[in-house]
């Protein structure tokens, strides 16, 4: 399969250069379309007034945090069933993004529970499972960190990674399991959203600039992972940004 | 949605703090992890020059 050929670190540094701009630049333009739509064109809630507004960062670093979570679990069952080398440093490069968008997730929560609950935090099933991402998403890297050997850090990384996986369905899930003060989906595969039109959309492209902008992220970050880990391959003195 | 003036969206109806203190940690949260990984990447190709050289160094007759 032509894929596999991505495999190999080399491939994936060259790939990973040409992807990352790219990403970047696609970012950019979103974020600043979402933007526009969320603050100038959408109307202000009937019920939340101008704070709902905070929606277009809270939701797409909810999301993102999620879906960076399940790609690093994906990468880590790859990695421990077919020993690809670059699994290892995929997870790793996704991991820091995770858990930036995680805590970000939190923050942005309290400032919008603060003044629609009167509280910034409870211990409520949605609000403490996404807590728990955020320890899995350290736990991750402080345990990768602490292994000098890359192998064996993929390794325990890749367990972290595989076994904290069944707690993304229990944030989703959370606001249907339990009685929450957290509201349910906006936006559900089941049923049609419960949004105003511009305010889904403001929303849905305010998350393809952030999973573009975690993509750019992890294809940057991996390149230093490959680089660190294959410092004495000679394709490595042969690039032109180290032969000076 | 207009705005009757910028007086207008910058107090974002009252929940300026919470609306603006949103997106200031996030757009602060991502300028820190761009800074990170660009700081990561010059460190990451200094430290290959050198580990390089210190390989050419030890060859030399």
């Amino acid at each position: 399969m032509f894929w596999l050929q991505y495999a190999a670190p080399q491939r994936l540094y060259a790939l990973a250069g040409r992807i990352y701009p790219l990403a970047f630049l696609l970012a950019a333009v979103l974020t600043a379309v979402g933007l526009y739509l969320g603050f100038w064109i959408a109307p202000a809630d009937f019920q939340q007034g101008q704070a709902y507004r905070i929606i277009f960062v809270h939701v797409p670093a909810s999301w993102m945090s999620m879906v960076i979570y399940v790609a690093m679990a994906f990468w880590a069952w790859l990695g421990l069933s077919f020993k690809t080398r670059v699994s290892g440093m995929m997870t790793q490069a996704l991991a820091p993004t995770g858990a930036l968008f995680c805590f970000l997730s939190l923050w942005t929560g309290a400032l919008w529970g603060k003044p629609m609950w009167g509280a910034w935090w409870v211990w409520d099933a949605r609000l403490t499972s996404e807590l728990i991402l955020l320890f899995l998403y350290l736990g991750y890297i402080a345990l990768t960190r602490a292994i000098d050997d890359p192998r064996r850090a993929d390794r325990a990384g890749a367990v972290v990674a595989l076994v904290g996986v069944v707690n993304v369905p229990i944030i989703y899930f959370s606001v249907k399991w339990w009685n929450t003060l957290h509201q349910g989906a906006s936006v559900s595969l089941t049923k049609s959203p419960s949004m105003a039109a511009v305010m889904l959309w403001a929303m849905l492209v305010m998350t393809l600039a952030f999973w573009a902008y975690a993509v750019g992220m992890a294809f940057y970050r991996v390149r230093q992972t490959i680089l660190e880990r294959e410092q004495d391959a000679a394709w490595v003195g042969e690039l032109k940004e180290i032969a000076s | 949605m207009s705005w009757n003036s910028w007086e207008e969206f910058w107090d974002m109806g009252g929940y300026a703090f919470f609306v603006w203190g949103s997106y200031g940690v996030v757009f602060a949260g991502v300028a820190l992890e761009l800074w990170m990984a660009v700081r990561r990447r010059s460190a990451v190709l200094s430290g290959l020059r050198s580990h390089r050289e210190d390989d050419y160094a030890g060859d030399a007759p």
